[in-house]
Order: structure tokens, then sequence, then C-alpha cells
């Protein structure tokens, strides 16, 4: 059977994905005091890959968010991102690697007391290698990205629940990661604000093929993704038909009791025979 | 409550008390690795020296005053209630100003830091500095270590002037001793061993309540609940180190000194 068409937007994006993988989990197992959080948790996020991590309250996904990141380090097995293990680096080390991962935090974590370039541009300050005139060029760009220019002198404060998230967002591609984290970016909003940050996402998957770690409890916000393509030329997100949407780079995860009970793509999802599995999705 | 043995207990005691050496060494460590940032320092500097200034001017001016009234009594027996500008001037100057000045910064700032860091932690906003690839100990810990050492530094001297002012006021207003022979007493008195001991004081109670105001609210855990909790047990294990370190701190320079 012939390939499916499809949208000009979406061939480009599939086609200019980098092979191999952006992060890999061997094995990893966490536990907090006597808890285990983790136990012998493997995967891998491919080049330009989505992959939608569920899983009930306490199973452990926002734990491999902060792993990928070196920001918390496993009891045992192997991290690897962008093909550095990451779990024999110190601090200081992961600090360089850190500029090619972004993360946007459950509650935006951005800094009560900056204003929104501030935040933003945080990164680039500490720095201190660019001229101010490209950080002010960069935050504009970043916050036109998430459409929230006019907010540039506010403080966090300021903005609705929403607008703190899209700002994280802001902050996080400034320096154009490569990989980027997602720890629930939908979570406590209303359907028509997740659906904006969704776009988003999908945008950055799409447009930049950035390769992508999702955690969510939303089960629409995933099939979302899964179900549709960022339109370049309309500047926002359509489905794709149906044919074409098993070609996503778009796959799930799904956690329990700290293992991984699915890894795959929406097709075997919806096709899996697992009861817990048809129910958690249903 | 959750019961935990006491081989737990112990562990968790030993582990924080390793943590907090850690962090203790790191915040000095470094001032010698950059990026070292000036703009945090001098606006901690600020927040910590300028805004004790009217209480710890306050607290050493009236345990001046209250220093000077319980020795009368006492001198007045020897009939030698002159040298109370010199009781006043050891007491304050040794012991009482770097002491109070200390108290009064860890009652104002320990809890400042633990609840200011503690909320950041709680809202992940330490964890996203460190992805932002930010050190907290560099941006956070190091410039209130630098900022409380050198203006609990000042501070003291400016608290024991107004101590002596204090004792002054009193020897003078409420004795009817001569005011100029009250300064004289007072400052004849001291010897270098005097003022070194009370400079070095507020050096080493500085370093304690930041790094014990920052210790706390870089372990808070638990939500808002938890950072009261920091902001509680960093006041009272300020007070508590600078009460106890200054009984070593005094043997080690009279010692050293060989007073």
């Amino acid at each position: 059977m012939a390939t499916p068409t499809l949208p000009i937007e979406y061939k480009t994006a599939t086609l200019e994905r980098p092979s191999g993988d952006a992060v890999v989990f061997e094995n990893v197992e966490l536990a907090f005091e006597r808890k285990v959080v983790l136990d012998g948790i493997s995967f891998r996020l491919t080049h330009g890959e989505t992959k939608a991590i569920f899983g009930v309250a306490g199973s452990g996904k926002s734990t491999i968010l902060k792993l990928a990141l070196g920001l918390l380090k496993p009891d045992s097995g192997r991290i690897v991102v962008l093909g550095e293990d990451i779990t024999q680096m110190s601090e200081d080390q992961l600090f360089e690697l850190r500029r090619r991962v972004g993360i946007v935090f459950q509650e935006s974590a951005l800094f009560d007391s900056l204003t929104v370039r501030e935040n933003v541009a945080f990164r680039l300050l500490e720095e201190g290698k660019v001229p101010e005139d490209e950080i002010e060029e960069r935050v504009r760009e970043a916050l036109s990205f998430v459409e929230l220019e006019h907010t540039v002198d506010m403080l966090p404060s300021e903005l609705s629940g929403g607008m703190r998230r899209r700002v994280a967002i802001a902050r996080t591609i400034i320096t154009h990661p490569e990989v980027l984290l997602y720890d629930s970016p939908t979570g406590g909003l209303d359907p028509v604000t997740s659906n904006t940050i969704i776009e988003l996402v999908v945008k950055q998957r799409d447009v930049y093929k950035i390769s992508s770690l999702l955690v969510t409890h939303r089960l629409q916000d995933a099939f979302t993704m899964g179900t549709h393509y960022f339109d370049r030329a309309e500047n926002k997100m359509k489905p794709l038909p149906p044919h074409a949407r098993t070609t996503v780079p778009m796959c799930f995860l799904i956690l329990r009791d700290g293992h991984i009970i699915f890894d795959g793509d929406l097709k075997s999802l919806r096709d899996t025979k697992d009861e817990y599995i048809r129910e958690y999705i249903s | 409550m959750e019961l935990i043995s006491p081989g737990d207990w112990v562990k968790q005691k030993v582990q924080s008390v390793q943590d907090y050496a850690l962090l203790s060494v790191r915040s000095v460590v470094n001032l010698f690795t950059g990026p070292r940032y000036f703009a945090d320092m001098t606006q901690q500097a600020d927040l910590i020296g300028f805004g004790s200034l009217p209480i710890v001017l306050a607290a050493c001016f009236f345990t001046g005053a209250a220093l000077a009234l319980n020795s009368a009594t006492t001198l007045k027996r020897f009939g030698a209630l002159t040298l109370i500008g010199q009781l006043v001037s050891i007491g304050i100057i040794r012991e009482l100003g770097p002491v109070l000045a200390g108290l009064v910064v860890a009652g104002r700032n320990a809890s400042g830091m633990a609840s200011e860091l503690g909320s950041m932690i709680v809202t992940e906003q330490i964890d996203a500095m460190r992805a932002l690839g930010t050190d907290p100990t560099k941006k956070l810990v190091t410039p209130r270590v630098v900022a409380t050492v050198i203006m609990l530094f000042f501070l003291t001297i400016l608290g024991d002037f107004l101590g002596l002012i204090g004792g002054n006021v009193v020897s003078s207003v409420l004795l009817g001793l001569d005011s100029r022979s009250y300064w004289s007493s007072a400052w004849q008195t001291l010897v270098f061993s005097d003022v070194f001991m009370g400079l070095a004081k507020p050096v080493v109670f500085g370093f304690i309540v930041a790094t014990i105001g920052c210790y706390y609210g870089l372990s808070t855990r638990g939500g808002t609940q938890g950072v009261g909790r920091a902001t509680t047990e960093a006041v009272v294990a300020a007070m508590i180190l600078i009460i106890a370190v200054d009984v070593f701190v005094t043997q080690f320079l009279m010692i050293a000194l060989g007073v």
C-alpha cells in the first residue's frame, strides 16, 4: 500500500527529522526513602519524536523529566541525553548540557520577582555573552512565538495561569533547545487555553523538529497531538486526515507502580488488549 | 506525625549536619569561582544591613542603658561609680554588641532567607534555576553569606557605639556623672584584644545566620506548611548556634590573644 499523502507542512517536518535517540533510559531505578518510584524503567525517545507519558498521580511521571534533566540522580541504571551519559556527570557538567534541553514546569516556575522580559532572558543574561540588543530581539521573538509580546514588562503575578505557561515555554525555547520536557503543561487550565498550549507544543514538534517528553493527565491533549499537525502557512494546528495519523512522530508511554506497561504509537494504544490501559484511556 | 526509629533519626541528623557543612563550604568556595553576583550582593546588603539598622541600634542602645543601670548598684557599694564607663564599654564591645546584633539579624534575616528560598523550592523556582544553567548556591547563597558577614560587622560597630551612648545617657542623666569622664574611662579601658574579639565575632555570627537561613530554606519540604516550619526552625537554630558558638569563639580568642 502506498504511503498516504501528507499535508506539505507536515511532510517537511517528518523528512527533516534527524536520526538517532535524543533520550535513552536504561533500567532506571529510583526510590525516595523506602518508597520505590521507578523500577527498571527503559525507553527511548528518538530525535524529532514526542512521547506523551501517562500514569496516575504519584506514578513517577514528573520524576522521569527531572531525571532526564539531571535534576535528580537515579539509584541505578543509565540515562543518556543527546548522546551523553548524564548519570555520571557533575552538576557543573550538567549546566552545559541543560543549554540543549529545556523544561516547562507544572506550575510554570517563573521567578516571581522578575518581569516577563527578565524571566524569558534569564539564561542569556546569566551567561552574559549575548549583547543586550540581541537579547531584546530574542525575547521578543520567543514571546511572539507564544503570542505574548505585550506582557514583556509585566510581572508573573499579573498573568493568568495559561499566560504563565506560555511565558514558561518562551523562556525554555529562547536558546533553541534540542529536547523539550513538558511537565503537565495543561494541568489546571480551561479547555481553550489547554488547546493553545498543545498547539504550541505541536508547533515545536512540527516546525522546529524538537524532541519532547510530555507528561500529562489529559488524554485528549495527547490524542490531539497524535491526530493534528501544525500548518505553518496558516499558523495554526489542523487535523490530519485519518490515513496520515500513523506517521505522526508521536508515541505514548504509560506508567503503573513504577513500571512501564505500555510504550507505543496511537494505533497500538487503541488496539491494546490490556484491561488496565483500556480502562485508563476509555 | 510519622514515627521513625532512633537509628533513622540519627541518620537524618547526621545527614543534615553533612548537608549543612557542604552548603557552608560551597558558599565560601563559590567566592573563588565565577560567576560572582555583585548586584545580588549589593541588593542583599541593602536588605540585610539597612533593613536591620534601626532594630540593632535600638536593641544596643537600651541594652547599654540597662547595663549601666544594673552596674551602678554594685559599683556604688564599692564607691567605684566612676568605673561605669569601663564596665559598659567592656561588656558591650566584647560581648553584648556582637551577640545582640547577631540575634537581631538572625531573627529578622534568617527567617527571611528561609522563607524566600523555601517558597522558591516549593514553587520549583530553584529547579528552574538549575534547569536554566544557574547554580543556586552561587546566585542565592553566596551573595547572602557575603552580605550578612559584611553588614553584621558594620552593624556591630554602630551597635557598640549606640550601646555606649545608652550607658552615657544613664550615667549622666540618672546618675549625675560627668559625661567626659564616662567616655574617657570607656575609651581608655579598651585594649586591642577587646576590640579584636568584638569585631571577630560578628563575622562568625553573620556566616551562621546566612548559612542557616539558606540551608533551612533550601531543605524545605512539604508546601507552604513546610515553608513556615523551615522559617521557624531557621530562626531557632541560628539563635541557639550564635549563643553556643559565642562561648567557643570567646574561649578560642582568649587563648589565641593570650587574654
